[in-house]
């Protein structure tokens, strides 16, 4: 054993040693969406506390955007982690609204959740094996699928919405609670926690990293990067079928639109999260946060009173903005 | 000669190995071994195909024709998995060292325990604790010394980063240890300290293949020494049996044909 590895010492050496540790690894970056988070929730209380901004029904509302988002940011931080993107993920939803309302009528809740999650997983798989066999950067084939989904899901119901009569189903997704706490902010919670855990404690969350950090030493070092850029594919479109079904269970809908314009909401959560856009470093709570600050930028630009029109620029312009701040702050670091 | 005769077995041979890329062939016909308690360099110019051939015995190429054999069983390399599992370990000039990982996970990555017994381990749940603490054997083993083992390897000086893949290919090369310009770039002092490494593995009777630019450490740790040339090997050499000189000569060309 060598003196110079650094054992657990006393608490203040530790903290100091923990926050030379941030400095040199990662600066501060991963700490700036939280500080973004309290910035805009304070900008908002003050100059919209008289238009409802901090009002229960308001704060709930936004917990109630940001559920899906946050569910789709999650799996997009394992699709971008590995170095892929998957732009095909708000078709996902809007598909998988449909699958869920489709087969919740005839086969109970779960059944329409699960069909949601299987239908979510092939088409990552179609995706990912595309990807990795013809050799089609994943941002061109996500596309195509994009429009594939889109396709699917307008012809399958004749752009009509398909209604949800499951109690069982607009209880446990949708409009239910776990006494005061809203079973989508339960859900957010649960999906955010599992996606933090794989990513830190499996070995496969750690291989997703190593192949999005240098997918030829990953692969030197014997790790198969095709199933795991393959996995991750799939991570990212289950994710957004259970969006999906969130969404279908808070609006007791199936709709071929639902959910259909978040990708770039979804991708800014994730980037103003600490994720790289291109492989290599990730954080899941960073991508949960980030969707509450997308969900708080949305609802209070509808309080401003801004046209549903202005609204798109306005986000647009703020998307590029927070996307640019935190990319360069990713190269400084 | 630095071991004993009963070291001096083959642990791996190669014959007939040829691989090119498209118009360029960057090995033709070349043949080689490395033996137990030995270390064997393999010197030429930038294009040699070194770096190919150590690829080829790693798995990371496949090449199109020639055997290998490992303690004389005719293997193929499909993959560097399948060449770790037969305990060949490499260090690539790259060095495939993973930034956003710390040193553990890298000293680790691919062979991770995990805990939670069979349910666990399917799932892959990470024992970083057992990790955390046979990385500090490994390391004090090696006199590799990383001021924390829990920072991200792009935190690290590049000497480090060096020790720690050096240390990765010792710690789990169990029979073949490819060392692909491992002190490059290195300081003095850590150069000297890579030497003691693979004296040391040389030592624990690993077979060593070590690609260098530098006559003097040829001539510090290695046994024989294999030139190529344009994807041909022109000399295969006791270290013992030459100058420098001679060794410079064979690698620009101006002498050939020593094979014994």
């Amino acid at each position: 054993m060598t003196g110079d590895i650094a054992a657990g010492g006393p608490l203040p050496a530790a903290a100091r040693q923990w926050l030379a540790r941030r400095r040199q690894d990662a600066g501060l970056r991963p700490y700036v969406v939280y500080i973004a988070a309290a910035l805009i929730f304070g900008l908002f209380a003050v100059i919209l506390r008289d238009d409802g901004f901090l009002t229960a029904s308001n704060l709930l509302n936004i917990g109630r955007q940001a559920a899906p988002i946050a569910v789709m940011a999650v799996g997009m931080t394992f699709a971008l982690a590995s170095a892929e993107i998957d732009l095909s993920v708000g078709s996902v939803t809007a598909l998988s609204s449909l699958v869920a309302a489709e087969m919740v009528g005839d086969y109970g809740f779960a059944a329409g959740a699960a069909a949601a999650l299987a239908v979510g997983a092939v088409i990552g798989l179609v995706n990912g094996v595309i990807t990795v066999k013809v050799r089609i950067p994943s941002f061109l084939v996500t596309l195509g699928m994009l429009g594939i989904v889109s396709g699917i899901a307008r012809n399958m119901n004749n752009l009509q919405s398909l209604p949800i009569r499951n109690d069982a189903f607009l209880a446990v997704f949708g409009a239910g609670s776990l006494g005061p706490v809203s079973s989508l902010l339960i859900w957010t919670v649960v999906v955010g926690l599992a996606g933090h855990l794989v990513l830190h404690q499996l070995r496969w969350g750690r291989h997703v990293l190593s192949v999005g950090a240098d997918r030829s030493a990953a692969a030197a070092l014997g790790i198969n990067t095709a199933r795991i850029r393959i996995t991750a594919l799939m991570t990212s479109a289950a994710a957004a079928s259970f969006a999906g079904v969130l969404l279908a269970g808070r609006l007791a809908i199936g709709r071929h639109d639902l959910g259909e314009n978040l990708l770039l909401t979804v991708i800014a959560a994730v980037v103003i999260g600490g994720t790289n856009l291109f492989g290599g470093r990730a954080s899941v709570a960073g991508a949960v946060v980030g969707s509450v600050v997308m969900a708080m930028l949305n609802n209070g630009l509808i309080l401003m009173g801004l046209r549903v029109a202005d609204q798109l620029i306005a986000r647009g312009v703020i998307i590029i903005l927070a996307v640019a701040l935190s990319m360069r702050e990713q190269k400084e670091a | 000669m630095t071991s004993a005769a009963t070291a001096d077995r083959a642990a791996l041979e190669v014959s007939g190995l040829s691989k090119s890329f498209k118009a360029v062939q960057a090995l033709d016909d070349v043949a080689m071994d490395l033996r137990y308690g030995r270390v064997t360099a393999l010197l030429g110019d930038n294009g040699a195909g070194k770096s190919t051939l150590v690829k080829c015995i790693s798995g990371v190429y496949s090449p199109d024709s020639g055997v290998m054999r490992i303690n004389g069983a005719e293997r193929s390399v499909p993959s560097p998995e399948v060449a770790r599992s037969l305990g060949i370990e490499t260090v690539h000039q790259t060095l495939a060292v993973i930034d956003p990982l710390d040193v553990v996970e890298n000293l680790f990555l691919n062979r991770e325990h995990t805990r939670g017994g069979r349910i666990g381990a399917w799932l892959g749940v990470l024992d970083k604790k057992r990790m955390r603490s046979e990385s500090r054997e490994i390391l004090g083993r090696l006199d590799i010394r990383i001021p924390s083992l829990r920072r991200s390897m792009s935190a690290l000086s590049g000497g480090q980063r060096q020790a720690v893949a050096i240390g990765r290919a010792a710690a789990w090369g169990q029979q073949i240890v490819l060392l692909d310009e491992p002190a490059a770039a290195l300081g003095v002092e850590q150069a000297a300290r890579v030497l003691d490494l693979i004296r040391s593995l040389r030592d624990a009777g690993v077979a060593v293949l070590l690609i260098t630019h530098n006559m003097d450490r040829v001539t510090e740790v290695c046994d024989r020494a294999v030139v190529l040339r344009q994807g041909r090997k022109i000399a295969d050499v006791d270290v013992g049996s030459v100058t420098k000189d001679d060794l410079v000569a064979y690698i620009t060309g101006a002498r050939t044909g020593d094979l014994e």
